[in-house]
C-alpha cells in the first residue's frame, strides 16, 4: 500500500469506505432492526391491518361504490389526490395554489373542486353546500372585469351568472374558447357561510389520510343512523371510541379513524 | 384547548426538549471528535478501508477524500438504481431511468434528497436501504466533518493539518448517527411505522374494491432521513404518508430529530474552540432566526389569507387531520430551516406567504439550525462576514475567535456566499426564459414563478422540499438540478475546508481593546441583521415577483 501514490491510495481507500459503510448501514442496520422491530411491535411492523384483512388502520380508504358514489351506510373519506382516490401505489397531494381560482379547459381551478365537492357533500347529507368564493351551482365565483362588462369565468354559458352586476357593469357567462386573460381576476366572497367542515373539501397532502375531523364525522352521524336503523346516539357513541385526541393534550388535532369507525358499526 | 394554544404549545415542547440534551449531545459529540482513541470496531474498519486513523491530514488532502468519497457514492447509488431489478428484494421495480438514476444519486450524496421519483412505483427495497437509506447516514457524516474541520482550523495554532477524514467520516457515522437512528426507528416503528420486506399486499376494502398496502424497511430510514436532515421519503407523500409518518407524536418525534444535531453542535463547537460562550452566541443567533420564522408560517397559515384558503375555512390543502394546520406550518418551517426538505404537508398548496416562509428559510442558506454539520459552518461564514462588516466600520483588521481575517480568509468566506444564490437564480433564469421549461409548471402566473424559483432554491441549499406541482422527472430539469446540487455542495464544502487550512495555520493574535467581542448579543444582533440583509438584497425581486405578488394580488 505504501509505495502507492497518495491520490491513488485516497481513491481506494473511498471505494473500500462505500463498500464497507453499506454493509453495514445498507444491509447490518436494517436486517437487524428489521429483526428486533418485527419481534417487539409485529402489528405495528407490518401495516397495522385490521382484523378481517380489510385495509390497514393508518391507510384511508374510499367508501364508494364501483361507480364513485359514496356508500351511503359508511362514513366518507376525504378526497383524495393518490391515483383514482387512496391508491397506495401512487401517493400524492392535489399540489394546487392557493389562487387557483379559474377553471381551464384541461382542468378545474383548486377553487372550483371545493365548491363542487361542498355542493355534493351538502345535498348527501341533507345541509346546505354552499360556501364564501363559491356560486350556487358549485363552481369557483370568479369575475374577469373589463372596463364594459364583467365574466363570471367559471360559469360556462348558457349557465345564469352568480350575480347580475358587478360595479355597474353587466355580468356574462363565460362564453368557452374566449380568452378573458387581460382582465381584472376578482374572486367575491359572497355572504355564505360553510357548513361543510374544511377537511371534507380539501385532499390530503398524501391522498390517505385515514382520519376525518370530529365536525365531519358528526355531519354524516345522521345519515349513516338513518341508513343502518340506529339511534343517532349509537353512532355518536362510536366517533367518540373512534377518535383520537391530541397525544398528551397539545400535539396534532382530534382525528376520526374512518375505517375503523365503519368496522364498528358493519360490528354493532 | 384551542388550536393555536396547543400549537404553540407543540413548539414550547420542541424548544425545551432540544434545550435539555443540547449540553450532554453536545458535549457527546465534542468527545467523539476530539478523541484520539479508536475503538475496536473502528479500528476493523480503518483496517478494511487501508487507512492510518492517526496521520493527520492538510486540508488539500482532507477535501480529496472527500470528493473521492462522494464521486464513489454517486456511482454507487447510480449503480444500483440502474440493476435494480437484478438485484434481490426488487419487488418488481424496473431498472430507474438513466436521468432520474443521476438525479438521484447526486440528490441523496449532496445530502439534498430532491425526488424527482416516486418512492412507491419507483425503488425496490434494496435500492431504498443499501443505496438511498446509506447515503442519508454518510452525507450526515461528511458535512459535520467539514463543520468540525473548519472549528478545528479556528482552534489550532500554526497547525498544517486539519484533521483526518475518513476518521472523522467513521465517527460521525456510527458513534452519532448509528445509536441514534437504530433506537429511533425502533421508537417509531412503535408509533405505527412499518418495518419489512414486504411487496405491495393486495386487500380487498369494505366497499369490495382492492387496495395495496405497501411494505418495505420504513422506519429504518425515515429516522436516518430526518436525523441526518436528509429528506427524502420512502415515498412519493414523504413523511404525510401515514406509514412513514403515523401519528402526531412521531411528527413531534421527527421534527424533534432534524432539529437535534443542528442546533447541538453549537455546544460542540463552543467546547472545540475552549469558549462555551461562543457556542452559546452561534446558537442565539440560530434561536432568534429560527423562532421568528417558525412563528410567522404559523401566522400566516394558521390565518388562512388567500382565497381558496378563506373558502375552505382554513388552509387545509394538502394538510393531514391528525397534523393539522399548526403542526403541519412548524414542520415546514423546520424541514426548510435545515436542509431536511422531508415535508408532512404540501408547501405547493400553503397561503401565499406561508409558502413565501419556507423559501426564504432555504435563501437564508440554511443556517438557522442548519443541515448536520452544513449549518454550522453556513452559520460561522455569516460570522466571519459579519466581522468583516464590523471590522470596516471600525477601520480594523477583523477577528474572530483570535484568528485575523484577512484578504485570503474574505475571499473564501464571500465566495462561499455567493455561489448560492448564483446558483438559484440563474438556474431560475434559464427555467423561466424557456417555453419548454416553462411547460411544466403546474401553477400559472406567480404561483408558477415559485414552483420554478422554489425548485432552483431546494436544490442549490441541499435541502431536497419541492413546491410539488412542478413536473421535474424531464431529463432538462434532472441535469440543471442535478448541476444545481453538486455545485451547491461541493463548491462551498472546498471553500470552507480552504478556510479551515488558512485559519489552522495562523497563530492565535491576542484579544486587544480593539477586538469585537463575538459573544454578547450586541454580536447576536448582528449577525442576525447582516444575514438577514444579505438574503433580503439577494432575493427580494425574486420573491417579489413571485410569492409576494401572489400574495398582495
Amino acid at each position: 500500500m505504501d509505495r502507492m501514490p497518495g491520490w491513488l491510495r485516497q481513491h481506494l481507500a473511498a471505494l473500500r469506505a462505500v463498500a464497507v459503510l453499506t454493509v453495514l448501514l445498507g444491509l447490518v442496520y436494517p436486517l437487524v432492526t428489521t429483526g428486533v422491530a418485527q419481534a417487539l411491535f409485529h402489528h405495528q411492523a407490518n401495516g397495522s391491518l385490521v382484523e378481517g384483512g380489510h385495509g390497514s388502520s393508518l391507510i384511508g380508504q374510499s367508501f364508494t361504490d364501483a361507480d364513485g358514489n359514496p356508500v351511503r351506510k359508511y362514513f366518507q373519506s376525504r378526497p383524495s389526490a393518490a391515483g383514482d382516490g387512496y391508491d397506495p401505489t401512487s401517493t400524492s397531494a392535489g399540489n394546487l395554489g392557493p389562487e387557483d381560482v379559474i377553471d381551464t379547459p384541461d382542468r378545474k381551478s383548486l377553487l372550483t373542486q371545493v365548491c363542487t365537492r361542498s355542493k355534493a357533500i351538502g345535498e348527501l347529507e341533507g345541509v346546505s353546500g354552499a360556501r364564501p368564493y363559491c356560486t350556487p351551482d358549485g363552481v369557483g365565483a370568479v369575475l374577469k372585469v373589463f372596463p364594459d362588462k364583467a365574466v363570471s369565468v367559471n360559469q360556462a354559458c348558457p349557465a345564469v351568472p352568480f350575480v347580475a352586476t358587478y360595479e355597474g357593469r353587466r355580468v356574462e357567462c363565460a362564453r368557452p374558447g374566449e380568452d378573458y386573460a387581460a382582465g381584472r381576476t376578482v374572486p367575491v366572497r359572497g355572504d355564505a357561510t360553510a357548513v361543510v367542515p374544511a377537511d371534507a373539501v380539501t385532499a390530503s397532502g398524501s391522498g390517505l389520510d385515514p382520519h376525518i375531523s370530529l365536525a365531519y364525522a358528526e355531519l354524516q352521524a345522521p345519515r349513516v343512523a338513518k341508513e343502518r336503523g340506529l339511534d343517532q346516539a349509537e353512532v355518536e357513541r362510536l366517533i367518540r371510541q373512534h377518535t383520537t385526541g391530541r397525544a398528551l393534550g397539545f400535539m396534532g388535532e382530534p382525528a376520526v379513524n374512518v375505517l375503523e369507525l365503519n368496522l364498528a358499526l358493519d360490528r354493532s | 384547548m384551542s388550536t393555536t394554544l396547543a400549537g404553540m404549545l407543540f413548539i414550547a415542547s420542541l424548544i425545551a426538549a432540544v434545550a435539555l440534551v443540547w449540553k450532554p449531545f453536545g458535549d457527546h459529540m465534542y468527545r467523539v471528535y476530539s478523541t484520539t482513541r479508536h475503538n475496536r470496531a473502528e479500528r476493523v474498519i480503518y483496517r478494511l478501508l487501508g487507512v492510518r486513523a492517526d496521520a493527520e491530514q492538510s486540508w488539500g488532502v482532507y477535501a480529496r477524500g472527500l470528493l473521492a468519497f462522494s464521486v464513489v457514492s454517486i456511482l454507487v447509488v447510480y449503480g444500483i438504481q440502474r440493476l435494480q431489478d437484478k438485484l434481490p428484494l426488487s419487488v418488481g421495480m424496473k431498472p430507474v431511468t438513466d436521468h432520474i438514476a443521476w438525479n438521484t444519486a447526486i440528490s441523496f450524496v449532496t445530502n439534498t434528497n430532491w425526488q424527482a421519483y416516486s418512492g412507491e412505483s419507483t425503488m425496490g427495497h434494496l435500492t431504498q436501504m443499501a443505496a438511498l437509506a446509506v447515503q442519508n447516514f454518510v452525507s450526515a457524516a461528511v458535512g459535520m466533518a467539514v463543520a468540525i474541520a473548519l472549528v478545528r482550523g479556528f482552534a489550532r495554532r500554526k497547525a498544517g493539518t486539519i484533521g483526518n477524514f475518513w476518521v472523522d467520516l467513521v465517527r460521525g457515522t456510527i458513534r452519532i448517527l448509528l445509536p441514534i437512528a437504530f433506537v429511533g426507528a425502533l421508537v417509531l416503528v412503535a408509533g405505527g411505522l412499518i418495518q419489512n420486506f414486504a411487496g405491495p399486499h393486495e386487500v380487498s376494502t369494505l366497499t369490495g374494491g382492492t387496495q395495496a398496502i405497501t411494505g418495505g424497511p420504513v422506519a429504518s430510514q425515515e429516522v436516518i432521513k430526518e436525523l441526518g436532515t436528509n429528506g427524502g421519503g420512502f415515498y412519493n407523500v414523504n413523511s404525510a404518508h401515514p406509514f412513514e409518518n403515523a401519528a402526531t407524536w412521531t411528527n413531534w418525534f421527527e421534527i424533534f430529530l432534524i432539529l437535534v444535531i443542528p442546533f447541538s453542535l453549537t455546544r460542540t463547537f463552543g467546547r472545540l474552540v475552549g469558549q462555551v460562550r461562543q457556542g452559546y452566541a452561534i446558537l442565539a443567533v440560530m434561536g432568534v432566526l429560527a423562532l421568528a420564522s417558525v412563528l410567522l408560517t404559523n401566522v400566516f397559515e394558521l390565518s388562512g389569507n388567500a382565497t381558496v384558503p378563506q373558502a375552505v375555512g382554513a388552509a387545509m390543502e394538502g394538510k393531514e387531520v391528525r397534523f393539522g394546520v399548526s403542526n403541519s406550518a412548524t414542520f415546514a418551517a423546520a424541514t426548510t430551516l435545515t436542509s431536511t426538505g422531508a415535508v408532512n404537508s404540501f408547501h405547493d398548496s400553503y397561503t401565499p406567504f406561508g409558502g413565501m416562509m419556507t423559501l426564504v428559510n432555504m435563501m437564508l442558506g440554511e443556517v438557522a439550525p442548519g443541515g448536520t454539520g452544513s449549518g454550522l459552518y453556513g452559520m460561522l461564514i455569516l460570522a466571519v462576514i459579519t466581522v468583516f462588516v464590523a471590522g470596516l466600520m471600525v477601520g480594523r483588521t477583523p477577528e474572530y475567535l483570535g484568528k485575523r481575517i484577512g484578504a485570503r480568509e474574505i475571499k473564501l468566506a464571500s465566495l462561499y456566499f455567493l455561489v448560492t444564490p448564483a446558483l438559484v437564480l440563474v438556474g431560475t433564469a434559464f427555467a423561466m426564459g424557456s417555453a419548454e421549461q416553462r411547460a411544466s409548471m403546474f401553477n400559472s402566473g406567480p404561483h408558477g414563478l415559485s414552483e420554478v424559483l422554489y425548485a432552483f432554491t431546494s436544490a442549490s441549499n441541499n435541502n431536497g422540499s419541492a413546491f410539488a406541482g412542478l413536473t421535474v422527472n424531464t431529463p432538462w430539469y434532472d441535469v440543471a438540478l442535478g448541476l444545481c446540487m453538486v455545485f451547491g455542495r461541493f463548491l462551498p464544502i472546498i471553500l470552507v475546508l480552504a478556510l479551515a487550512g488558512s485559519l489552522a495555520a495562523q497563530a492565535p493574535v491576542p484579544a486587544g481593546a480593539g477586538t469585537l467581542p463575538t459573544h454578547r448579543p450586541q454580536f447576536v444582533g448582528m449577525v442576525v441583521g447582516v444575514t438577514i440583509i444579505l438574503v433580503a438584497l439577494t432575493f427580494l425581486p425574486a420573491l417579489a415577483l413571485g410569492p409576494i405578488a401572489e400574495g398582495l394580488s
